[in-house]
């Protein structure tokens, strides 16, 4: 088995048998998981329908669709979106471009992780978005005060994983490159980046999560639009579909970025055999 | 000159202590090492688990520095890592985010010795001269224990170094693939025309792939004698049952023996 025949690619084909499988044996994860919700949602709303929940606080999937198709036919969910949207993708990309060549740096240089490290530590444990009151002192309700607060839920998670992915490099692989005579600069780019990799981007998706949360209590604080605001103004005028609706959104969107980062991952991680096919 | 004869590595009087910064004590672990090998041959050295030997080969390829005396190859002082030499990893220790082929041309990557097109073409020679060919663009992850070996092999031999330092490359292998790799390393170094320092645990792998073995004392480690190995230069597998391999096997074991007991411990056999 262990002499590689250069002839014999694994041989996994044969082993099985080669019955084909049914619909039901290819697609059962996906089919259980669907069925399931459906269920759910089935007893949801016959549960309103039936009169033993009230939809002034359960609301009803059919409530909630057609609040849904309303936002968007007359068009007053758009400004929402956009705002929450422009929110993310601004602070998020900020995180991203000011907290991974930071992290990268405070990571290699072990002087400026000493200078800086007491803010980082301190601002990672704290929870940012305790400093709200003072980002809408210092920006106002407009989108720069949210920008801010993505911003700074999104950054902590990305620069300490950053340094802990630079920092935590396997010590043979130094050895190698070491016993290969590699300068500082290669050592930095042939082993510490590559192997860094992993841990940045659970960086990335812990602080996807912390925008998300950034995004949502930030316009309940103070904002005049986005899906927050949303969710905020009809909570106090008892619209459970409308809250429903702005819930299922935010929850998209943090769906949609999590498999993006999932398709960028599997991009970079083509050599790990935990994310194979 | 007599060409063939000439040391390719030369050590005098090496010693070397490790200062350990938590307990603050120095720790001999070389002692006054001496020893020659000769171009094309094959050094094993083995010894007492623990015993340093490690430690010397990483001091020969320039890894650690000598307490006292000095280390030669082919006359150059040996201060740190140098392309003259190149060290095979115990762990293969083969980047994962690398292809095979990625991962055998790293050193030259590194020295930027090569264009990209010839560096590929090498890559190639040295993975048909391992026996790899049509793995070039696997990932470390998807081949056996003996193919990383094989990789982490191609990887030193690629450099074309004067002299290849072996760490028990076969230690995590099992008995069946250590064999088959014994056979393959002996054919590979003959191609390459390399000299090499072997370490290993095994008693007969040391005899059966070398030219002489040395064996060293237990901590701090000393060479306690150097055996030549008086056998035909080329070797089979039924050599490993002949009355003079067996005597050779013996008269090691029990030089380690003696060793181990000093220190309490048990060496593999």
């Amino acid at each position: 088995m262990d002499a590689p025949l250069p002839t014999t690619e694994r041989p996994r084909a044969a082993v099985r048998p080669a019955r084909r499988k049914t619909f039901w044996q290819r697609n059962e994860h996906w089919l259980l998981g669907s069925m399931s919700m459906l269920l759910f949602l089935v007893i949801w709303e016959l549960a309103v329908r039936f009169a033993l929940v009230n939809p002034l606080f359960t609301s009803s999937p059919s409530r909630i669709a057609i609040a849904g198709f309303d936002m968007f036919a007359d068009g007053s969910i758009y400004p929402h979106l956009r705002v929450s949207g422009s929110e993310f993708l601004l602070g998020f990309s900020l995180a991203i471009v000011i907290g991974v060549p930071l992290g990268i740096v405070m990571g290699w240089y072990s002087r400026v992780n000493a200078v800086l490290d007491p803010f980082v530590s301190a601002l990672y444990a704290m929870p940012r978005i305790a400093l709200l009151p003072l980002v809408v002192i210092w920006f106002g309700i407009g989108l720069a005060s949210k920008v801010a607060i993505v911003f700074l839920g999104a950054i902590f998670p990305i620069l300490v994983n950053t340094i802990t992915g630079m920092r935590t490099i396997n010590a043979d692989f130094v050895k190698v490159a070491r016993s290969f005579s590699a300068s500082d600069r290669q050592m930095f780019m042939t082993v510490a980046l590559p192997s860094s990799v992993p841990m940045l981007l659970t960086g990335l998706r812990l602080g996807l999560g912390h925008a998300l949360v950034g995004i949502v209590v930030g316009e309940m604080y103070g904002a005049t639009q986005g899906l927050g605001f949303l969710i905020a103004v009809a909570g106090a005028r008892f619209q459970t579909d409308k809250v429903m609706v702005g819930i299922i959104l935010i929850a998209a969107l943090g769906v949609a970025m999590t498999e993006l980062l999932r398709a960028i991952e599997r991009r970079f991680e083509r050599w790990r055999p935990d994310h194979h096919g | 000159m007599n060409a063939a004869r000439r040391p390719k590595l030369t050590v005098r009087h090496v010693s070397l202590e490790h200062y350990n910064e938590r307990t603050q004590q120095s720790l001999a672990v070389l002692d006054d090492i001496d020893l020659e090998v000769e171009e094309g041959e094959l050094l094993s050295i083995v010894g007492p688990s623990g015993c340093g030997k490690t430690t010397f080969l990483n001091a020969v390829d320039g890894l650690i520095k000598v307490t006292a005396g000095e280390i030669r190859v082919d006359g150059r002082l040996v201060s740190a890592p140098g392309p003259d030499r190149a060290l095979v990893f115990q762990h293969d220790s083969l980047f994962p985010w690398r292809t095979v082929a990625q991962n055998i041309t790293y050193g030259l990557e590194l020295q930027s010795r090569l264009a990209k097109g010839e560096m590929r073409e090498r890559a190639r020679a040295f993975i048909e001269l391992v026996g790899l060919t049509g793995f070039e663009d696997h990932y470390p992850h998807e081949l056996s224990g003996g193919m990383r070996q094989r990789v982490n092999i191609a990887r030193a031999l690629v450099m074309n170094p004067e002299l290849l330092l072996l760490d028990e490359p076969f230690a995590s292998l099992d008995a069946q693939t250590r064999e088959f790799m014994q056979f393959e390393l002996m054919r590979i170094l003959a191609r390459a025309k390399a000299t090499a320092v072997f370490i290993t645990h095994q008693i007969s792998e040391a005899i059966f792939l070398s030219t002489r073995v040395a064996v060293f004392s237990a901590r701090p480690a000393r060479i306690k004698q150097v055996i030549a190995v008086d056998l035909p230069p080329a070797r089979s597998l039924e050599m490993k049952h002949q009355p003079r391999f067996v005597e050779l096997e013996q008269r090691i074991w029990r030089l380690i023996e003696e060793e181990g007991a000093q220190t309490g411990m048990v060496t593999a056999a």
